[in-house]
C-alpha cells in the first residue's frame, strides 16, 4: 500500500504567544496576519506588528515551520496602496506563502513576486473546482482552503478534478454562511469581514444585565437574552436567537464548534493536503491544547488509518475549547440535508 | 441611465411566476436577468422554461441576461450551469468564479454579478479582460467604492447598482426556511414556496431584522435609493438594479422610470439605504424620519 499523502496542520497565530504554542505543540504551518484590516481578523490586540513576525518568522522557521501570512481582505481603490505594501512586506520577511481572497491583488503578487506562493482564502467562496482552477490558470494558486459548506463527497469532487492543493476546516468556530459571501455585520454595524476584516465587531457589543436577563446587543439589536445559568455567547449575528411568527429560537444557526476529527480517515484518503484550525481570536492556551490532540491524531492516523478512532480524551479535550461546549461535523455531514 | 429587473430572488408557483414575467414585458425596464440564483432544488420553472421567457422578453424589446446560481457545490450544479453558459443566444450574468472560467473560456461576454466581490478596479481590470461587459457593485458597496472606481474604469465598461429590494446578505449550504420546519434540505417539501417574499426575522423585542429565504439570508427592510439618484446619476451609475417582489414591482418600476425622466416620484416606505452613505446597511440616511 502506498503511503498517504502527508497533510499539513495549520495553525493559528494571533500573536507571538500563540505562534510558539502551535510551533511547540506540533503544527506544520502557522497563518497570522498584520495588525490591521489587510486580514479577517482585524481585532484589537490581535496580530502581528514587524518585530513580532519577524521574530515568529525566526522561530517557527528554526523549527522547521512554515508561516502563512493571511492577507484577506478586499482592497478598495483607495486604500489599495496599503494592500499592496502589506504583500511586500511579506514577501521580504521571507514568509512561505500568502493567503488571498481579492483576484487584483493575487495578479498582483504573481507580478511583483513570481516565486512568492500563493493560497486561495476561505474568504475567495471557491466552493467547486471550475473556481479553484479558474484561480490556478490565473495567478498560480497552489493552494485553496475551502468555505466550511461542502459535504465531503462534495469535497471529494473537488479534489478529484483539480491540480491545487486542498486545505479543509477541522475545528473550530463555524461560519454558517459562505465566508465571502456574508454582509450581516456589514448591515447592522457597518463593518465588514470582506472589507473591514471584521464581524461583529467589539465596538458594537454591548452586554446588560436586565430584569428579563443577560442581553447582548450588536449596534443596539438585541442577538440574544439569556436565562439565568444559561451559557452565554458572542453576539455573531447568525447565533443569536430571534422570532419567527411565534417561535424563538436559533433561527439561522446554534452556537457550535466545527470538529471533524472522526472523518480524518476519509480526509487522508480523499487527498487533503491540509487541516486548518481556526482561531486566531483565541487564546495561546487554546492553540496549545487544539494543536497537540490533531498533532497526535494526524499522526495516529497516517500509521493506520484503516484502525483510527477519535480517543475518548481527545474529544474531551477539544470539548472544553469548544464554543458553547458543543461540536458539530458542519456541512461535511449533513443530517439536517 | 438604464432600469434593470434583477432576478427573481423567491420561489413562486410556476404561473404567479410566468405571470409575473408577462407583466414585466409591459413594465419600462430595459435589462430583465432571468434564472434561480438562490437554490438549485427549485424547479417551477426549468431552463427551457426560462429561455422561452427570455425569448418572449427580448421580442418586447427587452435586454435579457440569464443569471448563474450563487453557490455551485455539486456536479449536477456544474452541470446546470454549463447548459446555461452554452444556451447560445443570451448573455450569462455570472455569480461565481467557476461561470467566470467556463464563460472565459468560450470567450463569451458576461456580466460580472453582484456576488463576484468586485470590490476595486485591478479587480474589474482583469474580469473586464476575460469578457465582463457590466458588473453590479457589491450590495455591501456604496458611493465611495464608486468614487474611487470611476477614474479607472476599464473603458466599456458599465456599472450596475441594487437600488430596491430587500438586499440579499448572505448565502449558506443550509436552508433556514426548511430549518424552521424541522425538515431537511433534501426532503424540504419547497416550503419557500408558501412565502413569496421570504420569511421574516425578528429581534426578540419585536423588531423585523432579517429575511429568510431559503438558504439566502435578506435584509427585512426594503433597501430603497430612490431619493438618492440624483447621486447615482453624479456617480456614473448606467444602470439601476430593481428587485422583484411578489407585490408593487410594476408602481416601483414607474417611480424609477419617472425619476430617470426628470418627472415628479416619490417612493416612500420602511426602507434602509445605509449602505450606499458608507453606514450599517439598515439605516435610513438623508431622509425627513
Amino acid at each position: 500500500m502506498n503511503a498517504p499523502n502527508p497533510i499539513e496542520l495549520v495553525c493559528p497565530a494571533g500573536g507571538l504567544p500563540a505562534l510558539k504554542a502551535a510551533v511547540d505543540n506540533g503544527a506544520n504551518c502557522v497563518y497570522a496576519g498584520f495588525r490591521d484590516d489587510t486580514n479577517a481578523r482585524n481585532f484589537t490586540g490581535l496580530n502581528f506588528d514587524e518585530k513580532s513576525l519577524k521574530d515568529g518568522i525566526r522561530y517557527a522557521h528554526d523549527h522547521g515551520v512554515k508561516v502563512l501570512i493571511a492577507l484577506n481582505t478586499y482592497p478598495q481603490n483607495e486604500n489599495w496602496s496599503r494592500w499592496t505594501a502589506a504583500v511586500d512586506r511579506a514577501a521580504d520577511y521571507g514568509v512561505d506563502a500568502i493567503i488571498l481572497a481579492d483576484p487584483g491583488l493575487m495578479a498582483y503578487a504573481q507580478r511583483a513576486h513570481p516565486d512568492l506562493r500563493l493560497h486561495l482564502s476561505v474568504q475567495g467562496s471557491a466552493t467547486n473546482y471550475e473556481a479553484i482552477n479558474f484561480y490556478h490558470e490565473r495567478f498560480g494558486i497552489q493552494r485553496a482552503v475551502l468555505p466550511r459548506v461542502l459535504s465531503l463527497a462534495q469535497v471529494e469532487q473537488v479534489i478529484a478534478n483539480t491540480k491545487v492543493e486542498i486545505e479543509a476546516f477541522g475545528f473550530g468556530g463555524l461560519c454558517v454562511m459562505v465566508e465571502g459571501r456574508c454582509a450581516l455585520s456589514a448591515y447592522a454595524t457597518g463593518t465588514s469581514p470582506n472589507c473591514n476584516g471584521a464581524c461583529s465587531p467589539g465596538k458594537a457589543v454591548r452586554w446588560e444585565q436586565t430584569p428579563q436577563g443577560l442581553e447582548t446587543r450588536l449596534n443596539g439589536i438585541l442577538i440574544d437574552r439569556y436565562a439565568e445559568g444559561e451559557r452565554t455567547g458572542y453576539p455573531t449575528i447568525c447565533k443569536g436567537r430571534f422570532e419567527v411568527d411565534d417561535e424563538t429560537y436559533y433561527a439561522i444557526e446554534e452556537p457550535a464548534s466545527l470538529n471533524t476529527l472522526e472523518f480524518l480517515p476519509e480526509l487522508v484518503r480523499m487527498g487533503i493536503r491540509a487541516i486548518k484550525i481556526e482561531g486566531r481570536q483565541r487564546s495561546p492556551a487554546y492553540v496549545a491544547q487544539v494543536t497537540k490532540v490533531w498533532r497526535e491524531a494526524i499522526d495516529n492516523c497516517l500509521r493506520d488509518p484503516d484502525r483510527f478512532a477519535p480517543k475518548a480524551a481527545w474529544m474531551a479535550e477539544l470539548n472544553k475549547v469548544s464554543e458553547g461546549q458543543s461540536y458539530t461535523l458542519g456541512a461535511y455531514n449533513r443530517p439536517w440535508k | 441611465m438604464k432600469l434593470s429587473l434583477g432576478p427573481l430572488q423567491y420561489y413562486w408557483p410556476r404561473q404567479t411566476t410566468l405571470d409575473f414575467y408577462a407583466s414585466v414585458a409591459t413594465m419600462p425596464v430595459d435589462i430583465v436577468y432571468l434564472g434561480e440564483t438562490v437554490c438549485s432544488r427549485r424547479h417551477e420553472l426549468r431552463l427551457d422554461d426560462y429561455l422561452d421567457l427570455a425569448a418572449q422578453l427580448a421580442d418586447a424589446g427587452k435586454e435579457v441576461v440569464l443569471s448563474t446560481l450563487t453557490l455551485i457545490e455539486s456536479e449536477s450544479d456544474l452541470k446546470a450551469l454549463r447548459r446555461l453558459v452554452d444556451n447560445e443566444r443570451f448573455v450569462v450574468e455570472a455569480n461565481e468564479m467557476g461561470a467566470v472560467r467556463l464563460l472565459a473560456e468560450k470567450k463569451l461576454p458576461f456580466v460580472a454579478g453582484p456576488t463576484l466581490n468586485v470590490f476595486n478596479a485591478e479587480t474589474l481590470r482583469l474580469l473586464a479582460d476575460m469578457g465582463a461587459s457590466r458588473w453590479v457593485m457589491p450590495p455591501e458597496a456604496g458611493r465611495e467604492l464608486l468614487a474611487g472606481m470611476k477614474p479607472m474604469l476599464p473603458t466599456g465598461i458599465a456599472t450596475e447598482v441594487f437600488v430596491y429590494g430587500r438586499v440579499p446578505l448572505a448565502y449558506s449550504a443550509r436552508c433556514f426556511t426548511a430549518r424552521r420546519f424541522n425538515l431537511q434540505k433534501d426532503t424540504c417539501e419547497f416550503k419557500c414556496i408558501d412565502f413569496p417574499d421570504g420569511m421574516t426575522i425578528r429581534t426578540r423585542e419585536g423588531a423585523d431584522f432579517l429575511s429568510l429565504n431559503g438558504i439566502q439570508t435578506q435584509s427585512a427592510k426594503v433597501y430603497n435609493l430612490h431619493a438618492d439618484l440624483p447621486e447615482l446619476a453624479a456617480a456614473g451609475v448606467d444602470i439601476l438594479r430593481i428587485s422583484p417582489q411578489s407585490t408593487g414591482t410594476a408602481e416601483v418600476v414607474a417611480a424609477f422610470r419617472a425619476s430617470i425622466d426628470g418627472k415628479a416620484a416619490t417612493l416612500d416606505g420602511d426602507t434602509c439605504n445605509g449602505f450606499w452613505h458608507g453606514r450599517p446597511g439598515l439605516e435610513l440616511i438623508g431622509k425627513a424620519a
